[in-house]
């Protein structure tokens, strides 16, 4: 059933449509931050209503995650059989 | 008693019994009929207290019905009734009977009006969920309900001793407002917190409920943490410490969700993180907070549902749970994958779903109190939950990679079941107004202003922006990641293990010197006595017997002349 013709594939995994969908993904975001210039922000704490907070606040707080995640894993991570004998 | 007061959780768990009686063409009528009565029973309670019962010294108040009760009462009357469509092709009646005890227990709980009825309640939620569990029948599922249950005997003690300590403290048996602050209350909490998932103790939860079936996973998500909330809630609002216990449950969901390689386990971590939410809210405990936790408790256990339900589908029709297995069933499961992608889009608080008008609130109250500490985490939090379970989720099993599998949608009434959380997920999310009215304090808040909605939005599409430049590291592996319950279930094991090894080690010295002991103090006895039986006979004890019956009769003989 796995076939690599392109033209086989479901049309929303061929590699047009995913290179689409990065450069849609890209204007939708650079929108979203140029937003920042014509709402108006109402912020608690100051730094919140700063240009772009909530978009690198969002950003760098899930890679921050992410690579929390992974060094985590480093100790923490076993086989998933590792509970099997029991 | 009359009707209209009757307690609506009764309905369940009576019907729970006549589940195995009926055939199997009625008994439909009665899982999708009953929560239906309980719900029309719910509705009809007017405010007060009813079903009052003497029990001893003291009196059971089994239902003290108010907004707050009433709230929780029906999101867990619609999940029975949703959960039951879902469940129609569940051939198991003890899942389907203990499910219906479990929710009968739930809402018995949520109108209980004293302390006793509700770990009456309480306790019987553990029982019925262990069997849940249990109702799978391997050998797998039997460890995991045992270990299971454990966890909530331990929890129901503590929130035994708790009670009776408050009971003879202050004389009163009421369940209302307290503060950890005394030996009584402090237990009460603990034993709260252990079924809220809390730490250290929250291992069962991802432990459990991956292990139950596609249905019970469903009805599990909804009820035991749930309640826990609502307890919480009523009981210790305010209480500081709950704020950097539910800020540790947020994040320790999102850190063990992304090492998870189960997408079941996945969405059940995600439960911890959320409750989380609430927890850190009820801490808060402003009337903004509080408001925001009972509507994110109700709104959660719809999307939760929708989304294991949607995991739930993908394991009935392929019986795989790994998201290694797993990958491009939205080319066959669209339904699926679409209920399964909005329950994802809720979870995450995206505008028009139900998460985005309750979960916002709680932030809200955060920044109200000026919290800004904890505001940080809640909105790097929100940015963390579709990290690992708005994107993660219908990534890993409907997109990523193309795992040749081409299972079709699952059945008609499992269809129906995620199509009718789908609907109020985004109903709820476009008119809030419904839950507002139902909230226990006036609401003011409005969710819908440009800035929130772009601030949101900002938040959340950046958040799935490093979860694909991230891709790289999340590639899924075949393992699991270590929990507190490994203390129990490997550390104590072995530790223990060992010790009886050495008290057995030194057990078998200790009768080898005394056995040897005895055996030559023996050898010796016998040895003397085989010297005196050279007197009478060969035999000793023959002979020695006839040495003493000579001896008495002598004796007699000389008493007799004597005398």
């Amino acid at each position: 059933m796995l076939n690599n013709n392109e033209n086989e594939k479901h049309w929303l995994v061929r590699k047009k449509t995913i290179q689409l969908l990065w450069r849609g993904g890209m204007v939708i975001l650079l929108l979203l931050v140029m937003a920042d210039f014509f709402i108006h922000a109402h912020p608690y704490f100051g730094i919140d209503g700063t240009f772009g907070f909530y978009s690198w606040f969002g950003l760098i707080t899930c890679v921050g995650m992410v690579l929390f995640a992974k060094a985590l894993g480093i100790f923490l991570k076993r086989k998933d059989t590792y509970y099997d004998n029991e | 008693m009359i009707m209209s007061d009757f307690p609506p959780g009764l309905v369940l768990i009576i019907g729970a019994f006549l589940l195995p009686i009926v055939g199997q063409k009625f008994r439909p009528i009665l899982t999708l009929g009953l929560p239906l009565v309980a719900l029309y029973l719910i509705w009809s309670l007017p405010n007060g207290v009813f079903s009052i019962f003497p029990f001893f010294d003291y009196q059971l108040t089994l239902v003290h019905s108010d907004s707050l009760s009433r709230l929780f009462a029906t999101v867990f009357s619609i999940m029975t009734f949703g959960g039951s469509l879902y469940a129609l092709k569940q051939k198991s009646v003890l899942e389907l009977a203990a499910v219906f005890v479990y929710a009968g227990g739930a809402i018995g709980a949520v109108f209980a009006g004293d302390l006793i009825s509700l770990f009456i309640f309480w306790e019987m939620m553990a029982v019925a969920s262990t069997l849940v569990v249990l109702s799978v029948g391997s050998k797998l599922s039997l460890q995991v309900s045992m270990r299971y249950f454990l966890v909530h005997v331990f929890g129901g003690t503590l929130l035994l001793v708790g009670i009776l300590a408050h009971i003879s403290a202050t004389g009163s048996t009421t369940f209302s407002a307290m503060a950890p602050n005394t030996f009584g209350t402090i237990f009460i909490l603990a034993g709260f917190l252990i079924n809220a998932a809390a730490p250290p103790l929250s291992a069962w939860l991802s432990d459990a409920y991956p292990e139950a079936s596609f249905s019970g996973a469903v009805f599990l998500s909804a009820f035991t943490t749930k309640t826990a909330v609502y307890v919480l809630l009523r009981g210790f609002p305010g209480a500081e410490i709950l704020v950097f216990i539910g800020i540790f449950m947020i994040f320790y969901g999102i850190i063990y969700a992304l090492l998870e390689n189960d997408m079941r386990r996945i969405l059940v971590y995600s439960i911890v993180n959320q409750v989380g939410f609430m927890v850190t809210g009820i801490g808060i405990g402003t009337e903004m907070a509080l408001n925001g936790v009972a509507a994110h408790a109700f709104t959660h256990i719809i999307y939760k549902a929708l989304l294991l339900m949607s995991a739930g589908s993908v394991f009935y029709m392929t019986g795989k749970r790994k998201c290694t297995d797993l990958g491009g069933l939205f080319q066959s499961m669209p339904l699926t994958a679409i209920c399964g992608i909005i329950g994802a889009l809720s979870i995450s608080s995206f505008p028009l779903t139900s998460g985005f008008i309750s979960k916002s609130m709680i932030s809200q109250a955060a920044a109200d109190e000026s919290l800004t500490v904890i505001w940080f985490f809640l909105m790097a939090a929100s940015a963390g939950v579709f990290l690992h379970a708005g994107i993660k989720f219908p990534w890993f099993v409907f997109f990523q990679k193309d795992s040749g599998l081409r299972p079709p949608d699952p059945p008609w009434s499992m269809r129906l079941a995620m199509l009718l959380f789908a609907g109020i997920c985004i109903g709820l999310g476009i008119w809030p107004e419904f839950l507002y009215a139902m909230l226990p304090y006036e609401v003011t808040y409005v969710p819908y202003t440009v800035t929130h909605v772009i601030n949101m939005l900002q938040l959340l599409l950046f958040a799935g922006f490093a979860f694909f430049l991230m891709l790289p590291l999340m590639k899924r592996t075949l393992t699991i990641t270590l929990d507190v319950d490994w203390f129990y279930r490997r550390a104590i094991p072995a530790v223990m293990s060992r010790l009886f090894t050495l008290i057995w080690a030194i057990d078998a010295a200790i009768r080898k010197t005394v056995s040897k002991k005895m055996s030559s103090q023996l050898t010796s006895i016998e040895a003397k006595h085989n010297r005196l039986s050279d007197l009478l006979s060969r035999g000793y004890p023959l002979g020695s017997m006839a040495m003493w019956v000579a001896v008495v009769l002598g004796l007699y003989l000389f008493l007799s002349v004597v005398k």
